[in-house]
């Protein structure tokens, strides 16, 4: 049977990871390879790689980053950030990465993930949505949160799965940051539109909100996290103990 | 030496970057030349089987790959590099492949219930059928990752494992000196790693 994958998250600034990083037994806590090692030796399923630079100098050294975590470890890499175009694809692929998400790219252009899903295959194309609630309609927001673009959610998603798109990772606004658990309503509503992997992002807290997840929505192939691993608030060996030992698929 | 044979379908950094891990000596190549003198082949691949197909014959290496199999040089092939070793394929239309190994590639809708994901993405269990110096540092149920529409059937003889989707479906073959693993043992973690250092220390039929 296919296992739930756990996926840590690392935003990636000028070379280094950013957002606080506390790990006991890591001299380098902010270094891309050293912290990619770290997770994958922990058991993580994959690992995704958020480029949150601005300039090209940036840009250039986190491809040079790519390539050496790539060069370290031996699980699927998912790239995102700064994802605009096929030639982005084409740099990010060629340093290691299995897939690659866009969101602010394919809201600008439609096409983006059509033109990447015929050259590279489905499977290598995410789409990432940020998706909040406003006036209890889910809308696709970009810029990182910041802009409503004023489309509706779940058929911005559908349409860009019948583009391409061969995995979605959900990330809710509304649920991020808070701790109390992934947004439920928002990804259900998701998972029964759509038939390619579905990516939980926002809101876990602790380790029994995996639990609620993979039990309330056995569609969900993913749970996804940043800081709670990161600060160490969750360990992943523990999680995937625990979630085994509930009887939910994992790799240990 | 071990030669992963270059033929212009997708990239093989990871793949390079595994066999750098555990030590090998390895050279990325089209060189009909450089797999020739290679101790042993790596046959990777990915997309489509009838571009990739095409492209071997193209570049010519299909002949010299079976050749140099059929004299006994171990051969391992990866994702559709695995598919290729087989009689023939039937992804969109039927096309011929190697035929190192009896079977044929059909889609896995044919095997699964409707209710799964198509392409089966992730990490699954490796259901082991037969000894092999494969699985030489591994155990049955370790988990290896993978990414496929279609898989091997009609090949009953050569499976050495399989994986339970819904139904099981055939996840690595081996024939004497020739391999094939419809997993990517190069995203596979230290298992995939160990299946490698496998293949590299494995020292072949003749």
């Amino acid at each position: 049977m296919i296992t739930k994958r756990i996926i840590p998250c690392l935003d990636v600034k000028n070379g280094r990871v950013v957002k606080g990083v506390n790990f006991e037994g890591l001299s380098d806590v902010s270094s891309p390879v050293a912290l990619a090692k770290y997770y994958s030796d922990c058991g993580a399923d994959e690992l995704v790689f958020y480029d949150i630079t601005a300039s090209a100098e940036g840009r250039q050294l986190f491809t040079d980053i790519l390539c050496e975590v790539a060069r370290t470890i031996f699980i699927p890499l998912t790239v995102g950030g700064g994802i605009n175009t096929v030639e982005d694809f084409d740099r990010v692929l060629k340093c290691g990465a299995d897939k690659v998400s866009v969101n602010s790219g394919a809201i600008r252009n439609p096409d983006l993930v059509k033109e990447a899903a015929k050259r590279y295959g489905d499977q290598c194309v995410v789409i990432s949505a940020d998706v909040k609630r406003v006036d209890g309609v889910f809308r696709v927001f970009a810029k990182g949160g910041r802009e409503n673009t004023g489309m509706e959610a779940i058929s911005w998603i559908k349409r860009c799965v019948d583009n391409g798109a061969g995995e979605v990772v959900l990330n809710s606004i509304d649920t991020d940051g808070v701790k109390k658990g992934f947004d439920l309503e928002m990804l259900d509503a998701v998972c029964n539109a759509v038939d390619v992997p579905v990516i939980a992002s926002g809101g876990a807290g602790c380790m029994d909100d995996f639990t609620t997840l993979f039990r309330t929505l056995p569609k969900v192939d993913a749970g996804l996290a940043a800081s709670i691993f990161h600060f160490g608030e969750v360990k992943i060996p523990d999680l995937k103990q625990k979630l085994a030992g509930e009887g939910i698929p994992m790799r240990i | 030496m071990v030669a992963i044979v270059d033929y212009g379908v997708g990239n093989l950094f990871s793949l390079k970057s595994s066999l750098d891990a555990i030590g090998a000596d390895v050279t990325v190549t089209s060189d009909e030349a450089v797999v020739r003198r290679a101790d042993r082949i790596l046959l990777p691949g990915v997309g489509a089987f009838e571009d990739a197909a095409n492209k071997l014959r193209a570049t010519g290496l299909d002949r010299v790959v079976t050749e140099e199999a059929n004299a006994g040089k171990p051969l391992l092939g990866i994702c559709l590099g695995m598919q290729m070793l087989f009689e023939k394929s039937l992804e969109y239309g039927e096309h011929k492949g190697l035929g190192l190994i009896p079977g044929e590639v059909r889609p896995i809708s044919e095997k699964i219930p409707a209710t799964l994901k198509i392409p089966q993405i992730g990490w699954n269990a490796l259901r082991f059928r037969r000894e092999s110096p494969l699985f030489k540092y591994i155990k049955d149920g370790d988990h290896v990752y993978f990414v496929h529409s279609y898989a091997a059937m009609e090949c009953e003889e050569s499976v050495i494992a399989d994986t339970e989707y819904g139904a099981y479906l055939t996840a690595a073959v081996a024939k004497d000196n020739v391999f094939g693993c419809q997993f990517h043992p190069e995203k596979s973690g230290n298992v995939g790693l160990a299946i490698l250092r496998a293949f590299v220390e494995y020292g072949g039929t003749v």
